[in-house]
């Protein structure tokens, strides 16, 4: 089959690799109809996440058709699934209480000794996300094989398109977690930092969760524009200083909840994320983390502070007298997909959640590395990508 | 005398008085290296005594170990992968079991690798069981010390832990995860 393999910093490539598999009784073998690029690939492109290996088959947002099943899978050929980025074994104590991010099982045994060292314990397994989650062969590719698929797949209902429901493997789910975490009460003013797709879905989440204003933050106007169009309030940081404008548009309060949705590659040019670019050519940190803190000092006292954002490692000045002294609360995580899938379908399917205006290209599969670098190189205008393997290779 | 002042398991001691008094309370131990690793498994304890107690279903989710024959009730024939194909062996003897709790065994006179272990099951209330694996061992220098590092994957508490995961994951999902995507990759994975 053909699938989109990393190489190292910037260098990905579509190798011809083997097909995969029945394995193990639960898997199932998925045809890939979409998968997108997810900002998060864009660590993996930048070479800021470690433990990758040459030839890392890349993506985890993918659905497709079941093509194969073991005797432990509830799926059905044919079917259509969307499936989960996280991969969760549904009988474990964490998954008991939906928890699917922290299942104990999804991640091989050997793999969890690197997560058990960095982290005090293993995580999950993740597709095409490092061997830190698993080693996992990702979705940007024309096969998949999908462990405890009697778990994680969820069946798409007839009449909807891949376009409304791709999301759900991932970024609409953390979106709407981001706001869950950020426990919003009615009448609720609500900050979020990065207009991505996951800032964009939070937008949306945090207003059917009763919020009354969502102030939205990016550098890029298209973004903000789309966050407009959901009702956000907006601030360009490049045009105006975020934590002043924070505080007066909010009657000199500071926001009720804060949601960082921007994460280990912020781009703000200000001092301490210079500092942080020097520590991180040093190996002395690998986070520039310039969001969080401005969330934390902007969050009103007694406010909440929710974390989607991905982090890796470790980080220095973080503020956490603001933190102790305004007694804020974080809640963070990788997002239990599994958990959310079914309300949010629903939802789709009612109309009150809009997927399909993020995509603003459709791709060849083939053309994969061509999308890397152009969502690499202008977030402004390329907002998602989403592959197609049977798309026709566009002319150069 | 040992000067021990907490509770905490004697694998986790820093101080040679800690790990001596881990050793202490060993029954017919074999060496003089001590580890454990505990892990909590989401199932009855019954049920996971009665599997490891069939020593034969033990290689499905120890990857060194290539088969465990049963002799009779108490004695099991271990053969274990070493480097360049080879194998080590050994009998091993069930020197204590209480049912439903713990079992502890021994390797007998003449084994390549002198070693005991014990495993114990206690319940857990909605969580499960926690079960606990102890291993002593005498690690040999020259040549079999090499043999050995190889046989336990560089460090035995790491191995343990492994294993321990891969039990866990055959008792709670059916299955032993795997990333491998294809037959090929799967075989060389387990080597």
């Amino acid at each position: 089959m053909r699938a989109l393999t990393w190489h190292g910093r910037h260098d990905v490539r579509v190798d011809t690799v083997d097909d995969p598999e029945i394995l193990n009784p639960r898997d199932a073998i998925i045809k890939v109809t979409s998968t997108a690029i997810c900002g998060s690939d864009l660590h993996l492109y930048d070479g800021y996440i470690p433990t990758m290996q040459a030839g890392d088959i890349l993506g985890h947002e993918f659905m497709g058709e079941v093509v194969e099943t073991g005797p432990g899978s509830t799926l059905k050929k044919g079917q259509r699934v969307v499936v989960p980025f996280t991969i969760a074994c549904g009988s474990c104590y964490h998954c008991g209480k939906h928890q699917y991010s922290a299942c104990d099982n999804g991640n091989p045994a050997d793999n969890q000794d690197i997560g058990q060292e960095l982290y005090g314990q293993p995580m999950s397994g993740l597709f095409g996300y490092s061997h830190l989650t698993g080693g996992y062969a990702g979705g940007q590719a024309e096969y998949v094989r999908v462990p405890f698929s009697d778990v994680g797949p969820i069946v798409v209902p007839d009449g909807l398109s891949d376009d409304e429901v791709l999301f759900l493997s991932d970024i609409l789910p953390t979106g709407w977690q981001a706001a869950e975490n950020a426990d919003i009460e009615p009448g609720d003013t609500v900050a979020v930092w990065g207009c991505g797709p996951v800032g964009l879905f939070a937008v949306q989440s945090a207003f059917l969760m009763g919020a009354a204003r969502v102030i939205a933050i990016d550098h890029f106007p298209r973004r903000l524009e789309l966050a407009r169009k959901f009702g956000a309030e907006t601030i360009n940081f490049e045009e105006s200083k975020t934590y002043e404008a924070l505080m007066e548009m909010t009657g000199g309060i500071g926001p009720d909840a804060v949601i960082d949705a921007v994460g280990l590659e912020a781009h703000g040019f200000f001092v301490d994320n210079v500092v942080d670019q020097i520590k991180k050519s040093l190996f002395l940190g690998t986070d520039r983390t310039h969001s969080i803190r401005q969330a934390i000092v902007a969050c009103r006292k007694g406010g909440r502070v929710s974390m989607p954002a991905v982090y890796g490692g470790i980080v220095d000045k973080f503020p956490l007298g603001a933190f102790m002294e305004k007694g804020l609360t974080l809640k963070t995580g990788q997002t239990s997909v599994q958990h959310y899938m079914p309300a949010l379908l629903n939802a789709i399917v009612e109309g009150k959640i809009d997927t399909t205006f993020l995509i603003s290209h459709r791709m060849a599969l083939e053309d994969a590395p061509k999308g890397y670098k152009m969502f690499h190189d202008n977030q402004n205008d390329v907002t998602k990508i989403v592959l197609k393997p049977d798309f026709a290779v566009a002319a150069d | 005398m040992t000067m021990v002042t907490d509770d905490a398991p004697a694998t986790t001691a820093k101080t040679a008085e800690g790990r001596e008094a881990g050793l202490a309370v060993h029954d017919d131990k074999h060496g003089d290296q001590l580890i454990g690793r505990t892990v909590t498994i989401n199932r009855p304890r019954a049920e996971l005594f009665a599997y490891w107690r069939d020593f034969a279903n033990l290689p499905r989710f120890m990857d060194n170990v290539e088969r465990i024959d049963t002799l009779s009730s108490k004695r099991t024939h271990w053969v274990v992968k070493a480097p360049g194909g080879k194998t080590v062996e050994w009998d091993a003897t069930i020197i204590e079991e209480r049912d439903g709790e713990y079992i502890a065994w021994a390797s007998e006179v003449g084994a390549d690798v002198p070693n005991s272990g014990s495993i114990e099951f206690k319940d857990a209330g909605d969580r499960g069981t926690i079960v606990t694996a102890t291993i002593v061992y005498d690690p040999p220098a020259g040549v079999i010390g090499k043999v050995i590092a190889k046989l336990f994957q560089r460090e035995p508490a790491i191995q343990a832990r492994r294993d321990l995961r891969r039990f866990k994951q055959l008792m709670e999902t059916g299955e032993v995860a795997t990333a491998a995507w294809t037959r090929k990759q799967l075989e060389e994975e387990k080597g």
